[in-house]
């Protein structure tokens, strides 16, 4: 007689991992352990995964790494920015700088009280969810961020996260609260340096509350060989305004879980994201947005250029749920492929429950119009410049609705970098 | 300025040109007329460049370069410029913009310096002037949302910023009501010098009004079947074609 063992992968990978030290919750903790010892990595059987393997993240061997002293390059979006860096997950004060700002409290998760944390993992969803849980049972650190009512943020801030070595998981927790008639601007960039099969696991809760105004700029930019996945949890009160603008430029599996409830009336949420992929890329945009009350917009827009054998996912879900009449949702994907290896799974989904609702949604993918392109050459264009031109027109489309400067600035550094594209 | 030698040409292995002879020298225009099939876009599209055209014989010399060893673009920095017959939409992309990067494109090409900005939005105005092009249609998107009128003058408005050697136009006439026609055909009168020349393709003898040419070209079953002066256009307006089709089928 024999036994066959099954070996849980996501047991073992955990197993290498630090427990939280952070003051969260226990409870969250608690179900975040009861979540993960029932549960295994996702396979592409699950819905929700099935275009994005995991198999690559589940094949890392942790490696603990406690040396956090080591200079690294500047990382930076915007110049004269409030900047807080984390490498892998832990606090860097020796790289971070940036003046006290009014009204705003910035500091690492380290340095925070069980009181202020008391609301981490509200809105992160620990059932089902195995990387939240692992996130919220091993988080290392992460950023803070209040903003006090009334207060307008005029001084920029940005959140360097850089990965580095060789197999490291880093497990990152942000939590962002805009208090009452608040309004600023956040930027996110997700670096790496040297770094290779490392995988990022941040989760980003976010509240948004009554007539405040936020908006997130998320560049991600970790050198291809590196994993992340990205959930933004987001929770909108009434006459509130949340835009995020998701930049995506490099890495090898990008997965992206954006998920936000519009919980308050008169509420605007606008989801703009562009990703520019080649080699072998993955990148998998999740979008979630859940219009639970009347009279809210909501706007979406994800284009992507997909380029040599890589491959991008879109699912976009809209729910409008039975009270929620007077709603504008409008939701649009489209893709250009630029290579006959490359490919996209779209899929625009709308769930309507009221019946006084105006909701769009709409997904293309093609390739470049070959009879604009020969039109242009006949002009005198190079077929190069013929094809750039109309990519960074298609993709255009979503850069001109960033308002930061700095912001377009870098990516359109890192496009003429990265694909020799003009913008 | 061109010189066409036996000219042959096919798409999807069937021959659509079956040797072409022409010759176009500098200051003057040609029409090239012809029943519906008879290869008339085919030349046009030979010359730009289109790559689904397959030459199998004969040779064009465009002012002392061999044109069919060119890309499309390469013919377009020589001197070349063809106005489509149906010009294409390029939404996002500004006409402006990519007027700016094909003029400095073809400014690097001969050797030459790029084009300020300043100069550049001179060079605009003064040109869409020419073709009476609202300054707001010369920065929208390329064609997009143009009307009919709108999109042949904007083609007149791109050869106008580009001042080519020799300028194809393509059918320009079709689809134009008469002051569009008006407006499109005196562009192009003004846009003549002794330096450069045009060759007009156009089913219709209505457009030669405006647009005069020295000679007038039969193209039938994929030859130049017919030469002559203006007024061979006029005597093709009122007999139609058939007569020299029937003169061509019976040798």
């Amino acid at each position: 007689m024999s036994t066959t063992l099954s070996i849980n992968k996501l047991a073992k990978f955990t197993t290498a991992l630090t427990p939280t030290s952070l003051t969260f919750s226990q409870d969250v903790i608690k179900d975040a352990l009861a979540q993960l010892s029932s549960s295994e990595f996702p396979t592409t059987r699950n819905e929700q995964w099935k275009y994005t393997r995991v198999g690559k993240i589940a094949a890392i061997e942790p490696q603990v790494k406690t040396e956090y002293t080591r200079k690294l390059p500047k990382y930076s979006i915007a110049e004269n920015a409030v900047t807080f860096v984390f490498e892998n997950g832990i606090f860097r004060s020796d790289l971070s700088y940036g003046e006290v700002i009014n009204g705003v409290t910035i500091k690492p998760l380290t340095a925070c009280t069980a009181a202020e944390l008391v609301s981490v993992g509200k809105l992160a969803k620990i059932e089902g969810d195995v990387f939240n849980s692992m996130n919220s049972a091993y988080a290392s650190d992460g950023i803070y961020i209040h903003i006090a009512s009334n207060t307008i943020v005029q001084k920029k801030i940005q959140i360097i996260q850089i990965l580095t070595g060789n197999q490291t998981v880093a497990n990152t927790r942000n939590y962002l609260f805009c208090d009452k008639f608040s309004k600023a601007e956040i930027i996110f960039g997700a670096f790496s340096h040297d770094a290779t099969n490392s995988f990022n696991n941040v989760v980003t809760e976010i509240l948004v509350e009554e007539n405040a105004d936020l908006t997130i700029d998320k560049i991600q930019y970790e050198e291809a060989g590196n994993y992340t996945i990205a959930t933004e949890n987001v929770q909108q009160a009434k006459d509130s305004t949340f835009t995020i603008n998701t930049l995506t430029l490099n890495g090898t599996i990008v997965r992206n879980n954006l998920t936000i409830n519009v919980a308050g009336t008169n509420c605007t949420t606008n989801l703009n994201g562009a990703y520019l992929l080649k080699e072998n890329q993955h990148v998998d945009n999740h979008t979630v947005v859940d219009h639970l009350t009347p009279h809210c917009n909501s706007n979406e827009l994800y284009k992507g250029v997909i380029d040599d054998k890589a491959t991008a996912v879109f699912n976009g879900k809209v729910f409008v749920r039975k009270d929620a009449q007077k709603i504008n949702a409008f939701q649009s994907n489209g893709n250009v492929l630029l290579s006959d290896n490359a490919s996209v799974n779209s899929k625009p989904e709308l769930e309507i429950y009221a019946d006084d609702v105006k909701c769009s949604h709409g997904s293309t993918t093609g390739q470049l119009d070959e009879e604009a392109v020969f039109y242009l050459r006949a002009r005198g264009l190079s077929e190069k410049s013929a094809r750039h031109l109309m990519v960074s027109a298609f993709i255009g489309d979503v850069l001109e609705k960033i308002e930061s400067e700095d912001v377009l600035a870098f990516t359109q550094k890192i496009l003429q970098e990265r694909f020799g594209w003009e913008f | 300025m061109i010189t066409i030698k036996n000219l042959h040409a096919s798409i999807d292995g069937k021959e659509i040109l079956k040797g072409l002879n022409l010759e176009v020298k500098a200051g003057e225009v040609h029409a090239i007329m012809g029943p519906n099939g008879a290869g008339k876009s085919t030349l046009a599209s030979v010359l730009a460049g289109r790559e689904e055209y397959e030459i199998t014989e004969g040779e064009v010399n465009f002012d002392g370069t061999d044109l069919l060893e060119l890309s499309p673009e390469d013919r377009a920095r020589e001197g070349l410029f063809l106005a489509f017959q149906y010009p294409i939409e390029i939404p996002g992309v500004s006409n402006v913009n990519f007027l700016r990067t094909a003029l400095n494109e073809i400014r690097e090409y001969k050797g030459q310096e790029a084009i300020s900005a300043k100069d550049f939005m001179a060079l605009v105005r003064e040109k869409s002037a020419i073709v009476e092009l609202d300054a707001k249609l010369a920065s929208r998107s390329v064609n997009e949302g143009f009307s009919g009128g709108e999109k042949k003058r904007n083609e007149i408005f791109q050869m106008a910023m580009l001042a080519p050697k020799l300028a194809i136009l393509d059918e320009t006439d079709s689809g134009l009501d008469i002051d569009a026609l008006r407006i499109v055909a005196s562009g192009v009168n003004k846009l003549k010098s002794p330096e450069n020349a045009t060759i007009v393709i156009t089913h219709y003898q209505r457009l030669l009004d405006y647009i005069v040419p020295d000679f007038v070209h039969v193209l039938y079953n994929g030859k130049i079947v017919k030469s002559g002066t203006k007024e061979l256009a006029l005597e093709l307006e009122e007999k139609g074609y058939d007569w020299i089709k029937a003169e061509v089928d019976k040798h």
